[in-house]
């Protein structure tokens, strides 16, 4: 029991950076219909930007809010210089753009920084929390910080006017221009705060990972997996599957003898074709029908 | 009276169809103003050429500014509220968040947006009783009074309506019109109103304009058009 327990705590504080990826990823997903494979990367250099801040001595508090603030600007200048130019090309074009993302980032961060991994304290410190047998400090770091953020978040789009107006547009884009709402604003908007926290998630997993430019390769495939199960078409449905990834990823380490550390990748890869075949809309996703 | 939109010259076309030719009208200040035609002669495209949804030649001056050139969300900005047909309901969002929508392009004022949420739901109580219900659930009567509402919210200079009664039981379209009726008295909103219940739609407007495949073949008050011989034939049935 007590082992069990360990497991879906610490399943839940992986979960929590599931989550956030699952929700970056959901966020643009809702503006352009495409999922941003280049996410992880952001994140990873995000990471290494607050890294960077940190080695010039600025103190954590100061070089996390600013990395997550350059981060919100970088997102927002991708959109307006790479993505709002092929807005109406086809799914191929965004892919091969994506990728492009993807290595340039990951080479950019190699260059400046290289490849060699480097590891990161946690700004939690070291050591169980509060005494406790089941969590970490650093892990219950990683969950206070990611659902303050949450909470946030829901704030901003549930009782704020561009929140409001973010929603609208991407419900539906032609009747939010129709009440004057600059839905490519809203757009760059989403890839800024997608990139923010994406920013945040990297940030709190380096501490665990280490810190190096293929670190979010397999986080990113577990947020994918959270959003997918989760539903691309609901925020709060892929910070559910995001948490709930991170459990069965835990428990499944640990309970199939045969599974273990190494295979666990693919029981989130397994988890998408599962949802993809069974339940494509996934757990509390709309289905969304098509005239054709 | 002096015109409040005029439209002169106005082209458009989807890709290689030309969809309106050398169309010219206008839409007086505070008053209602109808366009009249079968299905496929235009009208819905006359609508979303003026609001920039479609490719656009011509000139379009909305209060003696020249319009034809901008986009979408710049015309609302100016006061041109448009009710497209399909109503485009935010069908995730609920009744009231559509109606803060409709103010989006106002200043924030929070005061003065719930006075007018309040004037919404005195015009169309059954609103208030759904105020937060999801949008998408509510019947296509209560979503059209929605549409309307959330152009009112705008308060507009223009309304454009595309044809309020689609899909809807005579009954309900008789109380839209009513409803429509009562606005232009009390705000004095200009209306130009798509329709192809032209009875409803002549009984409404004081001018109309007539609309065959693409080009007007007609104007006049209406109850001019209504007396004449070709009309009554073919869009009023008697």
């Amino acid at each position: 029991m007590e082992l069990f327990l360990q497991q879906v705590v610490s399943g839940i504080s992986t979960g929590a950076i599931y989550a956030c990826m699952a929700l970056a990823v959901v966020m643009i997903y809702q503006a352009i219909h495409h999922l941003n494979f280049a996410q992880g990367e952001m994140a990873m250099f995000s990471t290494y930007i607050a890294w960077q801040l940190m080695a010039w001595g600025l103190p954590w508090g100061l070089a996390l809010p600013l990395a997550v603030i350059l981060s919100f600007f970088g997102g927002f200048a991708i959109e307006r210089i790479v993505f709002k130019p092929i807005q109406n090309a086809p799914v191929l074009s965004h892919i091969v753009i994506f990728i492009a993302l993807f290595s340039i980032f990951n080479s950019l961060a190699g260059f400046i920084w290289d490849f060699t991994i480097k590891s990161v304290a946690s700004p939690f410190g070291e050591g169980p929390f509060m005494g406790s047998t089941l969590l970490g400090k650093h892990q219950a770091g990683m969950i206070a910080v990611t659902l303050v953020m949450l909470a946030m978040l829901w704030a901003f789009f549930q009782f704020t006017r561009v929140g409001l107006a973010m929603r609208a547009a991407a419900a539906n884009p032609e009747s939010a221009r129709l009440v004057g709402i600059r839905v490519e604003t809203m757009t760059a908007l989403g890839w800024g705060m997608a990139s923010a926290i994406g920013a945040v998630a990297g940030i709190l997993i380096a501490p665990v990972v280490f810190l190096e430019p293929n670190m979010m390769l397999s986080i990113l495939l577990y947020g994918f997996a959270g959003a997918v199960l989760g539903g691309l078409t609901n925020p709060l449905g892929a910070v559910v599957g995001g948490f709930l990834v991170g459990i069965i990823e835990n428990l499944a380490g640990t309970y199939l003898g045969d599974v273990g550390a190494e295979l666990k990748l693919s029981i989130a890869l397994a988890l998408i074709i599962v949802v993809l075949v069974m339940k494509p809309e996934g757990l509390f996703g709309r289905k969304i029908v098509q005239r054709v | 009276m002096s015109a409040l939109l005029k439209v002169e010259n106005l082209t458009a076309s989807y890709g290689e169809l030309q969809v309106l030719r050398d169309m010219s009208f206008e839409v007086e200040q505070g008053g209602v103003t109808t366009l009249l035609g079968a299905n496929g002669a235009g009208k819905t495209t006359t609508l979303r050429a003026i609001c920039g949804m479609v490719r656009r030649s011509g000139r379009i001056v909305l209060d003696g500014q020249d319009i034809s050139r901008r986009a979408t969300e710049d015309i609302v900005r100016l006061g041109v509220a448009h009710v497209p047909d399909g109503r485009g309901t935010f069908t995730t969002l609920t009744t009231e968040e559509n109606l803060h929508l409709g103010a989006m392009a106002r200043p924030n004022n929070k005061a003065e947006i719930e006075a007018d949420i309040q004037k919404c739901f005195e015009f169309f109580p059954r609103l208030k009783e759904r105020r937060n219900q999801q949008a998408g659930t509510l019947s296509g009567g209560e979503q059209q009074m929605l549409a309307i509402a959330r152009a009112l919210m705008l308060r507009p200079k223009l309304m454009l309506l595309d044809e309020p009664s689609f899909g809807l039981a005579p009954l309900i379209t008789r109380q839209i019109f009513d409803i429509l009726a009562d606005l232009t008295k009390e705000t004095g909103t200009s209306m130009l109103v798509v329709e192809q219940n032209a009875s409803l739609a002549l009984e409404l407007a004081d001018h109309a304009y007539l609309i065959e495949t693409g080009s007007i073949v007609m104007s006049g008050s209406s109850a001019a058009v209504r007396e004449d011989e070709s009309v009554r034939a073919s869009y009023l049935g008697y």
